[in-house]
């Protein structure tokens, strides 16, 4: 368990530096989402369903869906 | 220049919050190691064993009827029961953001439309999985005091469904009640806890009574509440994402 | 272990907040730091070899022994705000977007300065 865990920290934060330092801002949202993931494996190994479920389905689902539909409005923005 | 300069203040910030871990020894209180916190000596222990107001007996699923609360998640008897001041509060934050993105982004007259056509099959097989998305939700918000999850997350599927509604649909809005029935049901919570002072003398009171534990019909005001949340935050973060997909607005 | 890696998330939050220009990324730090203090919240009530706290008919009465529960709805509250004030956050950079023209710190920064 305690492996399992190590590598799912270590995988979290080479994700986090991905998504802060890349140049395209679709690429850091895909990244945000991916790192909100895999602490949902971290919490239910924590023995916590209910914020497993709240943060999969808010944190990861609909996050990501608010800042797609902005990154659509501001391309728009953008080109008009 | 910048980058190195950030770098070295996150650096001392992380050494600084490290050296908070592992500070519990026998005369100071601080951060327990890792899997060692000790229930004993927390507040945690009257909420698990239900006796906050003294009871002294001890909780069995299925037999024990009319304790202090009545939910088997012990986590909905925090949220909702003992600390329910608190999700009032949540509720209230959630409101204000809400009506914040409905103030700077509302009025949309038309959708923004792609120019890539969505697929029939794609169609068909949304209009199947759109009401088992619904059921989901509304089960989750439902049995949230026997299951894990609750009003927020339950409240969320019901988003994603009218999400998927919305991706799928080229003409789909939301509908023009749904603002309405946002603002309606956050009056309810507040109606509810004043009706809790009205009849047992405090606010957000459980005046029902508590069922035996693991029944569905238990935990007294607890599925009300739950339900009353799920379909506040569903119809928030459908309102959320509507306001998004849309524009066209009076434009000056 | 997890308390390490959580609070090296905060960090790298802060260095994205500190570093970065774009407004959607100083957004996106703020939720990679709200994601280690959750984690952080959580590991504080764990036990070793406790229980999922929910009284279920597999473990029937309350004198086991239960992962702390306060924590857990204390994280509860704390996500649902995060995703409020992120939607909040992305409507402003949205209207900024708009009227200004750029989402760009260093370019906000110096042409609306000028009327002190």
């Amino acid at each position: 368990m305690s492996v399992f865990s190590a590598i799912i920290c270590i995988a979290m934060v080479i994700l986090a530096l991905v998504a802060i330092e890349s140049k395209r801002l679709l690429v850091s949202v895909i990244m945000l989402s991916a790192v909100g993931l895999l602490s949902v494996v971290l919490f239910v190994m924590m023995k916590a369903p209910d914020v497993a479920i709240t943060e999969a389905s808010v944190g990861a689902g609909l996050t990501t869906a608010i800042f797609l539909l902005s990154l659509r409005k501001l391309k728009r923005a953008d080109a008009a | 220049m910048r980058r190195l300069i950030a770098a070295i203040i996150s650096l001392l910030f992380f050494l600084m919050l490290i050296t908070v871990l592992n500070t519990e020894t026998e005369d100071k209180a601080g951060i327990p190691a890792y899997g060692d916190a000790d229930l004993s000596s927390r507040v945690s222990e009257r909420f698990v064993t239900k006796s906050v107001n003294g009871y002294d007996g001890e909780i069995v699923y299925g037999v024990t009827s009319d304790a202090e609360t009545g939910s088997a998640n012990l986590v909905t008897s925090i949220v909702v029961n003992y600390r329910s001041f608190d999700t009032l509060g949540e509720v209230t934050v959630l409101f204000i953001s809400a009506t914040g993105v409905g103030l700077l982004l509302g009025g949309g007259k038309k959708r923004i439309v792609e120019e890539i056509k969505v697929s029939p099959v794609a169609r068909l097989a949304s209009r199947i999985v759109t009401p088992l998305l619904l059921t989901l939700g509304i089960y989750v918000f439902i049995h949230g005091h026997l299951t894990p999850g609750g009003g927020f997350p339950g409240g969320a599927i019901i988003a994603a469904a009218f999400l998927l509604m919305m991706l799928t649909d080229e003409k789909r809005r939301a509908p023009s009640k749904l603002k309405i029935l946002e603002g309606y049901m956050g009056l309810t919570y507040v109606l509810l806890g004043v009706a809790g002072l009205l009849i047992s003398g405090s606010f957000l009171q459980n005046f029902l009574p508590s069922g035996t534990i693991g029944e569905l019909l238990s935990g007294g005001l607890v599925p009300v509440v739950y339900s009353v949340i799920g379909l506040k935050v569903g119809a928030e973060l459908s309102g959320i994402l509507d306001d998004l997909a849309c524009e066209g607005s009076d434009e000056s | 272990m997890i308390q390490y890696f959580s609070m090296l998330l905060i960090a790298i939050g802060i260095y994205g907040l500190l570093s970065q220009r774009n407004l959607v990324k100083l957004v996106i730090s703020l939720n990679i730091a709200e994601i280690g203090v959750n984690l952080f919240i959580v590991s504080i009530g764990y036990i070793e070899d406790g229980l999922v706290p929910i009284i279920s008919s597999v473990n029937r009465t309350s004198s086991l022994v239960f992962v702390d529960p306060l924590p857990q709805a204390l994280v509860l509250t704390s996500i649902v705000i995060g995703v409020g004030v992120t939607a909040l956050a992305l409507a402003l950079i949205i209207t900024i977007g708009k009227t200004k023209g750029s989402i760009d710190l260093t370019e906000l920064g110096s042409s609306g300065g000028d009327d002190e």
